[in-house]
C-alpha cells in the first residue's frame, strides 16, 4: 500500500511539474515580471484582452460569376461568328439573381444542333436548354457553380492574407466563417485603427488597360449627342476624374468613351512599384508579365496615335495618348498622394479580389479597454478563489487542505491546458476560470459530505474514505458530463470571445476529474496511514 | 462545523408556497419582456453601431447630444457607463442608420462629431495609432536621429500609446503627461503636430443587420439544442419522466433569468447567453444530484410513499445543495462585483442563475416527480403508489437474479 502510494506521488509530481511548464516554459527570470512575460508568451490572448480588431467580411460571390458569365457571352458570340450563325442577341437574362442565366435569341432552329455543339465544346461547364420561340438558355451546371464560388471565397481569403501581410499585421487570422455563407473572419490583434486596413482589404483593385475613344464628357448626354445617339458597338460608358485640369479646381466627375474589351489585365501584372514622376508628385510604375508584355506590345503597336485608358475598378484613372510602341511596362499616374500610391501599387501587387467584399461585423477593442479587463478579470478571479479556499479550511478543517491543494493543481492543470494547446484566453475564458473553480469545488464537497454521513453512520475513517468516493462517483461524472455537453454546444454556436469561455470550462472540468478524484484520494490514502487506528479523521 | 446537521424540512408541503413564488417572478417577468422593456437586446442580437468613450473629465450628455445632432445624427442613443468615476459614455446609432453598404459611416460619423476642440491641421494624440505617431516623428526626426531613427521612433511611439491606454485607461489630460516618457524635443515637436482632443475611443462595435439575424437564430438554436441534449441525457440515464422534469426546471431558470434582465432593463448580448447555457448545464446539475439520490432511496425503501421519498432525498442532499451553490455562488458574485464593466452583464444573469437553478431543482423538479406519480396513479384505479421506476438499475438486478 506504501510503496503504491508513493508511486501515485510521484506521478502527481510529474503531472504537475509537466503543467507548470506548460503555462511558464522556462521563463528567463523567477522574479515576478520574468514569470509575467514567460506566461504572456505561452498563453494566446484574445482581441478582447490584447486589443484589436473583429472583421466579419460577405464574398459577393456573385461578383465572380458574373465574370465568368461576361467571358461565356465573348466566347459564344465569337463562335457563332465563325461559323456564320446568326443570332440577335446574347445576355445575361437576370445579372442580379442569376447571373449565370444567359439567354440566347434570335438562333434559328436548323442551327440548334450546332449551338449544342458549340456549348460541349467551349463552354463544358454550361448547359444548353431551350425556352420559347427560338431563345435558347445556357447555364452553369450546379456543381460548377458552386466550385466557381468557393473559389471565388478561397482567393479573396488568400488575397487578402497577401495584402495583411504586406501591413505587417502580427499573426492575424483569416479564415472562412459560418457555414455556407461565403463569409471571411478576419482578427487583426493590435490593429486600433481599422480604416486603412479595410480600405486595403476591400479594394477589389482590377487594373484594365482598354482602348479609349472619346471624352472627357461632362455627362452621359453629352457622350451620347456625340456619338449620333447610339454608342458604337464594343464600346461602353465609364466614369472618371477630370484629368489633365491645369487650371486647377476641383476635380469633378466626367465620362469618357471606352472600349469593352481590355488589351491587358491586373492578372499580367508582374510588378508594381509607388515612385515619383518628373514633377515630384507620386505615381504607379508596373511591369508586366512575358505574355502580357507581348500581348501589350502588339496593342500598341497597332494603334500608335490612339488613345488609352487606365481603368482602375471600373474607373477611368487616366488616358494617355499612345507615343510608340510600349513592351511590358507602363506608369499610372492619377494625382495620388504619397499614401495612396504605397497603397496601390501594394494592393495590385498582391492580385485583384475575385469578387467585391461588404463588411457585416466590425468590432474594435481598444488596447486600453484590453488592458483594463486583464486587471478586472484577474482580481475578481484572485478574490473569489480567495474566498473559497478559505471557506473549505473553515468549514472542513484538515480535509479543507485536501481540497484547496486539489483545487490549486486544477488552476495550474487548466493553464497548462491552455499553454499547451494554443488554446486562446479571452474575458469569458478567465470567467471560466473563476466558475470551474466554484464548480470544481463541488466535487469535493460532494465527497466530503458523504464521507461525514458515513462516518456519522458509525464507519471507520478509512471505509468511509472508499464510501465517500465510490457513491460520489457517478454524481461527478453526471455532472461533469452535462456542463461538457453545455460548453461544446457553445463552442459549436458562439464566437471568439464564447469559445474563448466554451474552451476553459471544458478544460478546467476536465482537470477537475483528475484533481477532485484521483488527488484527492492520494492525500486522503497518505493522511490514512499516518493514523492511528481508532483516530478520528479531520473532517470538521 | 456544520450547517444542516440533520435536516428534515418538509419541502414537498410547502410546494404550494414555492409555486406561488415562481409564478410571480415568472409573469412579472413575461409581462415586462411583452408590455415594459421588452427583451432588451444588446448591439451583436440587434445590428447597429455602438461606440464606447472615455472622457478627460464628467461628461455632460445634453452637450454630446447637441454634438450629435449637429453631425445629423438625430436618433444616437447616449448613456453613461460604468461608475461615474469612469467619465465613459455609451453612444449608439440603430441599425436602420447602419447600413451594411455603410458600415462604418456611423463610427466615423460619431468620431468627426466628437472632435470639436482640435486646432484645424493637426492629429488627435488621444486617438492616433502608434503606427501615426511614428510616422510623423520619423518625417519629422526632433532628435536627429541617423540610421536607427525607425526603430527608436518605433519605441516611443509604443511607450506613448502604453502610456495612454495601459497606465491612463485610454486618455491623455495634457502633453505634460508625457513627462518622463519622451525626451523634451520629441515632445515639443509633438505639440506642434498633435493636439488633444477631450476624448479616446475604448470600443466600437458595429454589426451589420444579417449579422445580427444570425446571431439571434443562432442563440436560439444554442438554447434549445442544450435543452433537448439535457432532456436524452436524463431519458438515458433515469427515465422520461425526470427528464421532463429537469428540462422543465432548466426552463423555468431560463424564463426568471431573462425577465429578470427585462425587469432590470439590461442588455442582453452574446455573453449572456453564454452564461444562460452555463445555467443550464449547472442547473442540471444539481437536479441530477436530488435525482440520484432519489433513484438511490427508492431502490432502499420500497414501502414508503414517494412524497416521503423525495422529501428525504432532499434533505439528505440538502447540506451538499446549499453549500456548493453557496461556493459557486461565491466566485460568481466575487466576479460581478469585481470584474469589471464588460462582464457585468454575464455574471449578472450567472448570479440570478445560480439562486434560481438550485431553487428549482427543490421547488420545481422534485415536486413535478410526485405531482406526475400521483396524476398516472390517478388514473389507474389500483391504490398503491408505485414510484417511477429507475430502469437501468432495476433491469441488470432482474438479469442476475434471472443467472
Amino acid at each position: 500500500m506504501k510503496q503504491n502510494l508513493l508511486w501515485k506521488s510521484v506521478f502527481i509530481i510529474a503531472v504537475l511539474l509537466v503543467f507548470v511548464y506548460g503555462i511558464f516554459g522556462i521563463p528567463s527570470s523567477l522574479t515576478g515580471s520574468g514569470l509575467a512575460a514567460a506566461l504572456l508568451q505561452r498563453i494566446n490572448l484574445g482581441l478582447d484582452l490584447k486589443g484589436g480588431t473583429h472583421l466579419i467580411l460577405q464574398v459577393q460571390v456573385n461578383d465572380a460569376v458574373n465574370v465568368d458569365a461576361q467571358q461565356a457571352i465573348e466566347r459564344l458570340k465569337g463562335a457563332l461568328r465563325s461559323r456564320n450563325i446568326a443570332f440577335a442577341d446574347i445576355s445575361q437574362a437576370d445579372a442580379a439573381n442569376n447571373p449565370d442565366h444567359i439567354q440566347i435569341k434570335g438562333v434559328s432552329p436548323d442551327h440548334s444542333g450546332d449551338l449544342r455543339d458549340i456549348v460541349t465544346s467551349d463552354l463544358p461547364e454550361y448547359n444548353l436548354s431551350s425556352g420559347a420561340q427560338d431563345t435558347y438558355t445556357v447555364s452553369m451546371k450546379p456543381s460548377n457553380l458552386t466550385e466557381l464560388k468557393n473559389r471565388a471565397v478561397q482567393q479573396a481569403i488568400e488575397t487578402i492574407r497577401n495584402r495583411i501581410d504586406q501591413l505587417g499585421v502580427s499573426e492575424p487570422v483569416i479564415e472562412e466563417h459560418g457555414l455556407g455563407q461565403y463569409q471571411i473572419l478576419v482578427q487583426l490583434p493590435g490593429v486600433d485603427d481599422p480604416a486603412r486596413v479595410k480600405a486595403i482589404m476591400q479594394s477589389t483593385a482590377m487594373l484594365e488597360i482598354r482602348q479609349a475613344f472619346g471624352g472627357p464628357y461632362s455627362s452621359e448626354q453629352e457622350a451620347l449627342s456625340a456619338n449620333n445617339g447610339v454608342l458604337p458597338p464594343g464600346t461602353m460608358l465609364l466614369r472618371g476624374k477630370s484629368i489633365g485640369d491645369t487650371s486647377g479646381g476641383e476635380p469633378h466627375d466626367v465620362w469618357y468613351l471606352i472600349s469593352r474589351s481590355s488589351a491587358v489585365t491586373g492578372r499580367d501584372l508582374r510588378d508594381a512599384r509607388e515612385g515619383r514622376d518628373e514633377n515630384g508628385r507620386p505615381d504607379v510604375t508596373f511591369q508586366l508579365t512575358n505574355d502580357g508584355g507581348r500581348r501589350f506590345a502588339a496593342f500598341t503597336g497597332s494603334h500608335v496615335g490612339d488613345k488609352l485608358a487606365v481603368v482602375l475598378d471600373n474607373k477611368v484613372q487616366e488616358v494617355a495618348t499612345i507615343q510608340e510602341q510600349i513592351h511590358d511596362s507602363g506608369v499610372i499616374n492619377g494625382r495620388f498622394s504619397e499614401q495612396e500610391s504605397k497603397d496601390l501599387a501594394m494592393v495590385l501587387r498582391s492580385g485583384a479580389l475575385p469578387a467585391s467584399i461588404h463588411y457585416l461585423e466590425d468590432r474594435t477593442v481598444g488596447p486600453s479597454l484590453g488592458a483594463d479587463s486583464i486587471r478586472d478579470g484577474v482580481r475578481a478571479a484572485i478574490i473569489g478563489m480567495l474566498a473559497v479556499l478559505v471557506f473549505m479550511l473553515v468549514y472542513y478543517h484538515g480535509a479543507g487542505v485536501n481540497a484547496d491543494v486539489a483545487l490549486i493543481l486544477n488552476l495550474i492543470i487548466l493553464l497548462g491546458f491552455l499553454g499547451y494547446t494554443g488554446a486562446t484566453l479571452t474575458l469569458p475564458g478567465i470567467a471560466g476560470v473563476i466558475l470551474t473553480v466554484g464548480m470544481g469545488v463541488d466535487s469535493n464537497v460532494l465527497i466530503f459530505e458523504r464521507i461525514r454521513e458515513e462516518l456519522r453512520n458509525g464507519k471507520t475513517p478509512p471505509s468511509a474514505v472508499e464510501q465517500g468516493f465510490a457513491h460520489a462517483w457517478i454524481t461527478i461524472v453526471d455532472t461533469h458530463v452535462t456542463t461538457i455537453v453545455s460548453a461544446f454546444i457553445l463552442f459549436i454556436f458562439g464566437t471568439g470571445p464564447v469559445k474563448g469561455f466554451a474552451v476553459t470550462l471544458t478544460f478546467g472540468l476536465l482537470a477537475n476529474l483528475f484533481t477532485a478524484v484521483f488527488v484527492s484520494r492520494v492525500i486522503f490514502d497518505y493522511v490514512l496511514t499516518r493514523k492511528q487506528r481508532g483516530e478520528a479523521l479531520s473532517i470538521g | 462545523m456544520e450547517f444542516f446537521r440533520n435536516p428534515n424540512i418538509d419541502f414537498l408541503g410547502k410546494k404550494w408556497y414555492f409555486l406561488a413564488f415562481s409564478l410571480v417572478f415568472s409573469v412579472a417577468g413575461i409581462l415586462s419582456m411583452l408590455f415594459w422593456h421588452g427583451i432588451p437586446l444588446g448591439v451583436d442580437f440587434r445590428g447597429g453601431t455602438l461606440v464606447r468613450v472615455k472622457f478627460t473629465q464628467s461628461p455632460d450628455i445634453n452637450e454630446i447630444r447637441a454634438l450629435m445632432d449637429r453631425a445629423g445624427l438625430h436618433s444616437a442613443r447616449i448613456q453613461r457607463f460604468g461608475p461615474p468615476a469612469n467619465n465613459e459614455v455609451l453612444i449608439g446609432l440603430a441599425e436602420k442608420e447602419t447600413s451594411e453598404a455603410a458600415l462604418d459611416q456611423g463610427r466615423a460619423q460619431i468620431i468627426n462629431a466628437l472632435e470639436t476642440r482640435m486646432p484645424a491641421g493637426k492629429q488627435d494624440l488621444n486617438n492616433a495609432s502608434g503606427q501615426a505617431i511614428q510616422s510623423y516623428l520619423l518625417s519629422n526626426d526632433p532628435l536627429h536621429l541617423g540610421t536607427d531613427a525607425a526603430q527608436r521612433y518605433q519605441e516611443m511611439a509604443q511607450a506613448i500609446v502604453h502610456q495612454r491606454d495601459a497606465v491612463q485607461s485610454g486618455v491623455l489630460y495634457s502633453m505634460n503627461d508625457l513627462k518622463g516618457i519622451v525626451p523634451p524635443p520629441v515632445q515639443a515637436s509633438l505639440s506642434q503636430g498633435f493636439g488633444l482632443s477631450d476624448f479616446g475611443v475604448r470600443n466600437v462595435d458595429v454589426v451589420g443587420p444579417q449579422v445580427g439575424k444570425q446571431l439571434q437564430n443562432q442563440a436560439k438554436l444554442a438554447i434549445l439544442y442544450s435543452l433537448i441534449g439535457m432532456l436524452v441525457y436524463l431519458w438515458f440515464r433515469f427515465e422520461l419522466i425526470y427528464g421532463v422534469a429537469a428540462v422543465v426546471a432548466c426552463f423555468h431558470d431560463t424564463l426568471i433569468t431573462v425577465g429578470a434582465f427585462s425587469l432590470t432593463d439590461k442588455e442582453i448580448s452574446l455573453t449572456v447567453i453564454a452564461a444562460i447555457l452555463t445555467l443550464v448545464g449547472y442547473s442540471m446539475n444539481d437536479t441530477i444530484v436530488v435525482f440520484d439520490r432519489i433513484r438511490e432511496n427508492i431502490k432502499l425503501l420500497r414501502r414508503e410513499k414517494l412524497a416521503d421519498i423525495v422529501n428525504r432525498s432532499i434533505n439528505q442532499t440538502l447540506s451538499r445543495t446549499v453549500l456548493t451553490s453557496g461556493l459557486t455562488f461565491l466566485t460568481v458574485l466575487s466576479l460581478y462585483l469585481f470584474g469589471g464593466e464588460v462582464l457585468r452583464g454575464f455574471s449578472f444573469a450567472l448570479v440570478i442563475g445560480i439562486l434560481i437553478g438550485t431553487y428549482s431543482s427543490i421547488a420545481v423538479a422534485a415536486p413535478m416527480l410526485v405531482a406526475y406519480q400521483d396524476w398516472r396513479t390517478g388514473r389507474a384505479s389500483s391504490g398503491r403508489p408505485m414510484p417511477p421506476a429507475a430502469p437501468t438499475v432495476n433491469r441488470r438486478e432482474k438479469v442476475r437474479a434471472k443467472a
